[in-house]
């Protein structure tokens, strides 16, 4: 379904490729992880698939194909039908990544808005619908709130029903729980589960965090300073782990202490 | 030293080029500037390159006097307003308590002023006219946005790492305030000494436009414009002459002061 | 509704600080106003009754009370210079000052809104170090010299006012509005310089958040990044700084009354302090001041009704 060929990305302020020749599949109605620390590539290939990529600030090659189309070097009209409408993005801190100043509901509905012909009612409808589905209670209410009245976790929750209020073909994740508390992390996680098995979308997960991918994921794969070193089945990765920095990481994990983990 | 842009290079030509002819002529002028013997009304030439005034004086010997006199006002001013101002926003910036917020709150209401109002009521206080009123009254309406800007640069170095390692080492908060913060926080007070001469000189120059700031004998670009009006259709290149330098003179510092910002990244 | 109360206190409690300093500071240095009516030749029996009369001699508390309720009542003092009360000088001034105010913001509103959305859209591009260069030297001119090459070439060589005629507001609203319009054009060119460099950087600068980058994941091309979500949230920046504007535009004002010989505040007040007439510099100056502190009060309901964070934090 999004097969990535051999992607390289550098920026033209710095001199190491951030991503060094990355080939990757994610097949249909799967959750992927996509592990590494900060500054492994794993943001850059995220942005790259969701045309985040500030394209006049870097050299790119190599192509990143949803059902056949390249994302990589799409001009930005046929990009922007994709945005939303086939590719839905839930970013790292909801409260700065939703616009402080328009309603929670509105920024659920906006992809209704931008790809669809309903009529304001209906997206109202639906998007109420969706605050529902990610179990948000009372999602009339929340629909009329704006961003600083809700928590940080009820707020992930709205940035999902933003992403998926559409049905879109792929979900990427960019370390969505992270932000939160460890509880509301767990609850977090359980949704995207229910969500994936509901709706039979894909899913990019992205993390530092090899425990919480272990939880959600299918197949992980591992970055390390641009490059894939490992991928694989989950558990084969976790418990038969072949490259040394994937077994350094999993070494790493915190075994017992299961505070709030920070990045 | 970093590499100078567009901005800072034409504001320093530009300022550099004003500024000789300025020091050129607190010393020589190519007539007296009082002088009334050449005739009226002469139109720009080579022997008077900006014309003669209604009473036959050199209007280019005029200006460089004018612009001498404005530009020394607004030095004075920035100086006045820099100096305390600084000293009070570090001062509040660095201890911070509740002399910063009461200094604050009185900062606040000041500066919602507009500077030219506040100006006239110090000057109607001391009495209009007089030269020295002129700069006391301007100086003292630009201390308020100096302190805050300092105050602001102050309070945000006052916890990072090189200066808790210099108290560490048991460096005294004077020694702090002046050689470890100060030097770091010139991004932000060079472009604006830049901003407040330019306030200067516009302010200056409305004030003696309206005949409250400098008055006869001393000449300045201001009170020469309002002499200029009355003798607009006899002798526009008067006006012409005189508005286009205090023009000249503000844009070429706000182009420093552009350049400035834009070397430290303070605007993108 | 709780922030507005709070918010209008504030206001009052502002202009009651403010006056009070005008009333003292005048009252410190204007000296003895009954040996400035009559004159130092006057006999010192004659200034006493003076006094007397001018109830001088009470408590400066008791005076300023008074003064203040003079400003609701009319009843101001009675100035130095034209022996007439200062109600009566200023009144007919007011209407003419308020309106150059309004004609001049709007006039920068409704210039430099467009222009800084633009030079925001296209920062980075080629003429965007032309359109800085520009707008440095926009800020360059002091609006007392445009006011005289104004008057130059449409009074003087077009006729299409006459310089030191200013038609009566109420007998001639229309001519006094063109009158009015070159000043306001003098008043506005810096200032809209000013107000697009600061709408520009304040737009680039939201424009790096992240909520943006959520806004284009959905599919929006720059026209909805900027106007459906940057717009508004650049607002609010932009509502302020148009407040302090207005407190330029009332200084500017002062000084262009007297470019263009309009009679207005500024005109008057310039007058007054060239004559050493406090009564009237001191109500001038109030009068001013609640001008331009009822402008930031505007303002922050204004930007009450569009960050709804600012509910309860809400400072001055």
């Amino acid at each position: 379904m999004l097969e990535i060929r051999d992607l390289h990305v550098k920026f033209h302020n710095s001199n190491r490729e951030a991503v060094g020749g990355v080939s990757y599949t994610i097949e249909d109605g799967e959750i992927q992880g996509l592990v590494g620390e900060s500054g492994s590539g794993k943001t850059v290939t995220a942005m790259s698939i969701a045309g985040l990529l500030p394209r006049k600030q870097c050299s790119y090659s190599g192509q990143i194909l949803l059902d056949g189309m390249d994302l990589l070097h799409a001009d930005r009209n046929e990009l922007r039908k994709i945005h939303g409408r086939h590719i839905g993005v839930v970013f790292q801190e909801p409260m700065s990544s939703m616009n402080p100043l328009m309603k929670v509901g509105h920024q659920v509905e906006e992809v209704l808005l931008l790809h669809t012909n309903m009529t304001a009612e209906e997206r109202r409808r639906k998007a109420i619908e969706t605050l529902d589905q990610v179990e948000l209670n009372n999602p009339e209410e929340v629909y009329e709130k704006y961003p600083h009245e809700l928590s940080g976790g009820m707020l992930q929750r709205a940035m999902i029903a933003a992403a998926i209020i559409i049905r879109p073909k792929l979900l990427l994740l960019d370390e969505p729980t992270t932000a939160l508390d460890v509880t509301i992390q767990a609850q977090i996680l359980e949704l995207l589960k229910r969500l994936n098995k509901e709706y039979d979308a894909s899913m990019l997960f992205i993390s530092h965090n090899l425990n919480v991918v272990r939880k959600l994921c299918t197949e992980v794969a591992v970055m390390q300073r641009g490059l894939l070193v490992e991928e694989g089945k989950t558990e084969q990765v976790f418990y038969n782990p072949q490259h040394e920095y994937t077994k350094r990481l999993i070494a790493a994990i915190p075994t017992r202490n299961k505070r709030k983990e920070e990045c | 030293m970093k590499h100078l842009n567009g901005y800072l290079k034409t504001g320093l030509i530009l300022t550099g080029f004003l500024t000789v002819f300025i020091v050129l002529g607190f010393f020589w002028t190519p007539y007296d500037p009082t002088a009334m013997d050449a005739k009226k009304f002469l139109a720009p030439s080579l022997q008077h390159l900006m014309g003669t005034d209604n009473f036959g004086r050199d209007i280019f010997s005029r200006v460089l006097k004018g612009a001498g006199t404005t530009f020394g006002i607004a030095v004075a001013t920035v100086a006045i307003g820099a100096v305390l101002g600084t000293l009070v926003g570090a001062l509040t910036g660095f201890f911070g308590g509740i002399v910063d917020d009461v200094l604050m709150r009185i900062n606040d209401a000041l500066t919602a002023f507009p500077s030219i109002l506040l100006a006239l009521v110090i000057i109607s206080l001391l009495g209009p006219g007089k030269k020295y009123n002129v700069v006391l009254a301007l100086g003292a309406v630009f201390v308020p946005s100096f302190a805050r800007v300092t105050r602001t640069a102050f309070a945000g170095l006052r916890d990072v790492n090189y200066v808790k390692s210099a108290r560490l080492m048991g460096a005294s908060n004077s020694r702090i305030l002046w050689v470890h913060i100060l030097p770091n926080t010139m991004n932000v007070l060079l472009p604006a000494l830049t901003i407040g001469f330019n306030n200067a000189v516009l302010a200056e120059a409305s004030m003696s436009y309206l005949g409250i700031g400098v008055t006869p004998p001393d000449a300045s670009l201001g009170y020469m414009l309002s002499e200029a009006q009355s003798m607009l259709t006899r002798a526009p290149w008067y006006a012409l002459s005189t508005g286009l330098t205090i023009i000249l003179l503000v844009f070429g510092v706000g182009l420093i002061g552009e350049g400035l910002q834009r070397r430290s990244g303070e605007v993108s | 509704m709780k922030y507005a109360a709070r918010r209008i206190a504030m206001l009052l409690l502002t202009m009651v600080i403010v006056s009070l300093l005008a009333f003292v500071a005048f009252d410190i240095i204007s000296g003895d106003p009954a040996t400035a009516m009559l004159g130092t030749q006057a006999t010192p029996e004659k200034i006493e009754a003076l006094r007397e009369e001018m109830g001088l001699n009470r408590p400066l508390v008791v005076r300023y009370g008074e003064w203040l309720l003079g400003f609701f009542t009319g009843n101001l003092g009675t100035s130095y210079s034209y022996k007439l009360p200062v109600w009566q000088l200023i009144a007919p001034k007011v209407g003419i000052t308020l309106c150059l105010s309004v004609i001049s913001f709007l006039l920068i509103v409704v210039i430099s809104i467009p222009l800084g959305v633009r030079s925001a859209r296209y920062a980075g591009g080629r003429l965007d170090g032309a359109g800085t260069a520009i707008n440095q030297l926009g800020m360059a001119v002091p609006p007392f010299f445009t006011g005289i090459l104004l008057t130059w070439l449409f009074s003087t060589t077009l006729h299409w006012f006459i310089h030191g005629q200013f038609p009566e507001l109420t007998k001639n609203p229309a001519g006094a509005l063109k009158y009015l319009l070159f000043a306001s054009v003098s008043i506005a060119i810096p200032r809209v310089a000013m107000t697009v460099r600061m709408l520009k950087s304040t737009i680039l600068g939201e424009m790096q958040k992240n909520y943006v980058r959520t806004a284009i994941s959905r599919g929006n091309d720059r026209k909805g990044v900027l106007y459906r979500h940057v717009l508004k949230n650049a607002l609010v920046p932009v509502v302020t700084f148009l407040a302090q504007t207005m407190a330029e535009i009332v200084a500017g004002g002062i000084v262009v009354e007297q470019v263009f010989a309009i009679p207005g505040l500024g005109r008057l007040l310039v007058a007054s302090i060239a004559n050493r007439d406090y009564p009237v510099v001191q109500a001038i100056v109030v009068i001013l001041a609640f001008w331009v502190v009822l402008a930031g009060t505007i303002a922050d309901l204004i930007n009450q009704q569009i960050d709804p964070r600012l509910q309860l934090g809400g400072d001055a």
